[in-house]
């Protein structure tokens, strides 16, 4: 048997302390960081025209530059490299292709013959009712998985536990969009998405795990179950994490302009993920139903659990009784 | 085998095939040239259950059109309203003769036309502008009071604002139940406000190529109503202008020399192509309101090659590494989770073909995601079969128990993120919709492959009395 990860005895909730200081520290930082550097909206959201262009000779960036700015208006120049180049304009003109026929104009003047390749105009209204649209599909996730974990979990602490390191990773991915200045664009949003999904797919393994093991060790205290839990699952979570790894690092690699940034995301998404479901989720868990931070060896609020695993027992028992029925 | 077992396989043999039947017209139709399949499209000869691929992906337009609310004529509700002019886009399009054209409604007032292969839209987005709202209105430019507001417009500088209404100091002159429009060549003309016969009453439209003054002209028949309604207003009107107006613009202005019934004809200094385009709109019928262009969006078919080279290269070099990965790391039983992945591949494809959905590139990523999900399911099977494994625990248990204990984790993980995949579904638009798709239907997938599958595959091997399985 091949194994990267032999049985390990970790104790993941000793350092809770330092995790949730973490947690902290970057909603400060990050927080800060929205207020001095802000977000590079695309125009999907903002509303703008974009216009890419390939010149079908060597076309200097300085160039390009001064044909748009002798318009008077504030374009932003990107250079792909192979003489393509992308102009976009944020701007809240009503009329859509008012603004791309400008630039058209401005390179024309540039006396160089080129093909348009890509062109993107959006109202301003579109934009808004995109962002809308986007928040509002992340909120109702939110609330679903909420009510889906405590529903199968018994335990609606386990549902905000698990959602909070959810916002963790968003959190954490909008950090770092807004600290490189990338692009924000629908592509990006379905990323964030799909991290959302991935995020809460570690923490329903441990979950699961916890389960199983309220089960199995009805007598065993709450930071070690917590800690067994973890402990089993994380070979799987692991091989899991860096399979998608290897995946995103090829996307990131050698996907393409369109797809980078969306690895890029899922880049940070995955790697937050498996931190948060590790040093975030479980210890809320541990803490909000312990009531307290220290103590830790002690069983942890013996009364929940056991009011816990009496409930389980009690289902068992009226489950098998009806099958017996039958 | 067991008779339970062998109804296993039948059922995922006869899946399989109905897939590969499903997948073989996308095979044939992709490896066609390029040229061939633009003919086989424009005659309409493409084959209905197939895989489309995204404007993203294959080049092309697309324009998202808002329906101007507040100029609805306020007779029929909203959607009503909606369905007629995406009804009446589709007829115009339809004219103009692109393949694969998909108009679809959007929100409460967005209509979305998408153009594949279209790399300058211009002239479909002026077909598709054109409101082709045609009305009959008399004309009175006689009076003192209409002398009086035309050489007021005619001082101002900026007579309308920017919604196109009158400013007031202006409209204040007009007199009751008239109103001021713009003639085609120049200048204003004072018309009654109502038009008792409109664009809604004909029958039909066609281009006259030589007309009166050498210009191209549009005639047009009434259906029996509209005969009706003209007959009494150029009846009554005779010796008078009647306006022709199209658009909110005068486009002439003759005078009415007898009662007119069933024909008529609009002249102007039309070209050849608008006069077509005229006709064309006039035939389909009037939008309900104006529309309004509000995004525009258009991708060369160099650039979608480009992206789909790349992007696709890249996810099948991911795949395959995965696949390598697992087979090394987990042995056999990563094999077993292999063949599920590319089952789940297959599967996913041809109920993607079925439903003749299309494929974007966030929808490549969605299914990305749901691979990796799938992957994530036999990770936690193999490895609860080791941890029964190292409990020695015989083989025919080790698979039953991991199969067991990692189902509970499966089936919520895969859940809560169908979960998101519906929200996405059900607030996002266009790609963020078409990832949804494709990560809702590989999930589900999955569910079957990962799970069902491979556990054929075990039962199939223990048939042979095997005593272990590498893992």
């Amino acid at each position: 048997m091949m194994n990267l990860f032999p049985k390990t005895h970790i104790d993941f909730l000793k350092y809770r302390k330092v995790y949730f200081s973490l947690f902290g520290a970057i909603l400060v930082l990050g927080v800060i960081c929205f207020f001095v550097k802000g977000f590079n909206m695309g125009i999907d959201f903002t509303g703008g025209t974009m216009v890419q262009v390939q010149f079908n000779a060597p076309v200097d960036m300085a160039q390009v530059r001064s044909a748009l700015t002798a318009t008077g208006a504030n374009s932003e120049l990107q250079s792909y490299g192979d003489n393509t180049f992308s102009v976009s304009e944020k701007s809240t003109e009503q009329e859509v292709g008012v603004v791309q026929a400008r630039i058209e104009k401005a390179l024309d003047t540039l006396k160089v013959p080129y093909t348009v390749q890509q062109t993107n105009s959006v109202g301003p209204a579109v934009g808004e009712s995109m962002t809308e649209r986007a928040l509002w599909a992340i909120l109702l996730s939110l609330v679903f998985i909420i009510i889906y974990v405590a529903f199968r979990f018994s335990n609606i602490l386990w549902g905000v536990s698990g959602v909070v390191a959810l916002f963790h990773d968003l959190f954490v991915m909008a950090v770092a969009f807004s600290l490189t200045g990338r692009e924000i664009d629908l592509v990006v949003v379905a990323a964030f998405l799909t991290v959302a999904g991935f995020s809460i797919n570690d923490t329903i393994v441990i979950f699961d795990r916890m389960r199983e093991n309220i089960r199995l060790h009805p007598k065993m205290s709450f930071a070690e179950l917590i800690n067994t839990s973890i402990n089993e699952t994380l070979s799987r979570t692991v091989i899991t994490t860096l399979t998608v790894l290897f995946a995103l690092l090829i996307l990131y690699f050698f996907g393409g302009e369109v797809i980078n940034s969306f690895a890029f995301a899922m880049l940070i998404g995955c790697i937050s993920g498996v931190y948060s479901t590790i040093a975030l989720t479980t210890p809320l868990v541990y803490t909000w139903s312990h009531g307290q931070f220290n103590d830790g060896s002690k069983p942890a609020n013996a009364q929940n659990v056991e009011a816990f695993v009496k409930e389980q027992n009690n289902r068992n028992y009226k489950r098998n009784r009806k099958n017996k029925r039958r | 085998m067991s008779n339970k077992l062998a109804v296993k396989w039948g059922i995922i043999i006869a899946i399989l095939l109905g897939s590969l039947y499903l997948i073989y017209p996308n095979y044939k139709w992709y490896s066609k040239p390029l040229a061939e399949r633009e003919t086989l499209d424009t005659l309409g000869e493409r084959p209905k259950r197939m895989l489309n691929l995204g404007l993203d992906l294959r080049g092309g337009s697309s324009l998202l059109l808002e329906l101007e609310v507040a100029k609805l004529s306020g007779k029929e509700p909203l959607n009503e309203a909606m369905a007629r002019a995406i009804e009446i886009i589709r007829n115009r399009i339809d004219q103009y003769g692109v393949a694969e054209t998909s108009i679809t409604k959007q929100g409460d007032k967005w209509i979305m036309v998408q153009l594949p292969g279209v790399s300058n839209p211009q002239r479909a987005e002026e077909l598709i502008g054109k409101t082709a709202m045609l009305e009959f209105r008399i004309v009175k430019n006689d009076t003192t009071e209409a002398q009086k507001a035309f050489e007021k417009l005619e001082a101002t500088d900026k007579p309308f604002d920017d919604d196109g209404n009158l400013i007031p100091s202006i409209a204040q002159l007009v007199p009751a139940g008239m109103q001021i429009m713009r003639n085609k060549d120049g200048g204003y003309s004072l018309v009654t406000d109502t038009a008792s016969v409109t664009g809604a009453d004909l029958e039909n439209a066609r281009v006259v190529m030589m007309g009166e003054n050498g210009y191209p002209e549009v005639s047009f028949t009434f259906n029996a109503e509209g005969a009706k309604k003209f007959g009494q207003l150029t009846g009554a009107n005779i010796g008078k202008q009647l306006a022709i107006v199209l658009d909110n613009t005068i486009q002439s202005a003759p005078v009415v020399q007898s009662r007119i019934t069933k024909d008529g004809r609009i002249s102007g200094t039309f070209s050849a192509e608008e006069a077509r385009a005229l006709a064309i709109v006039l035939k389909a019928g009037a939008l309900p309101a104006p529309v309004k262009v509000i995004e525009k969006k258009t991708i060369g078919p160099t650039l979608g090659e480009d992206s789909i080279k790349s992007g696709l290269s890249a996810s099948f070099y991911a795949l395959v590494l995965i696949l390598i990965f697992m087979a090394i790391y987990y042995k056999a039983a990563g094999v077993i989770a292999d063949i599920a992945l590319l089952l789940n591949f297959v599967f996913t494809v041809a109920i993607m073909s079925y439903f003749s959905a299309t494929l974007t590139l966030p929808g490549i990523a969605g299914m990305i995601l749901s691979l990796a999900m799938a992957i994530d399911a036999n990770v936690l099977i193999i490895e609860r079969m080791r941890e029964e494994k190292l409990l020695g625990k015989p083989v025919y248990e080790i698979i039953n128990l991991g199969y067991d204990k990692a189902w509970s984790a499966i089936f919520d993980s895969n859940i809560t993120t169908i979960i998101v995949g519906a929200c996405l579904l059900q607030f996002g638009t266009g790609p963020v919709k078409g990832f949804a798709v494709t990560l809702i239907i590989g999930l589900v997938v999955s569910l079957f492959t990962a799970v069902f599958v491979t556990r054929a595959i075990y039962e199939l091997i223990l048939t042979s009395n095997t005593k272990e399985i590498s893992l």
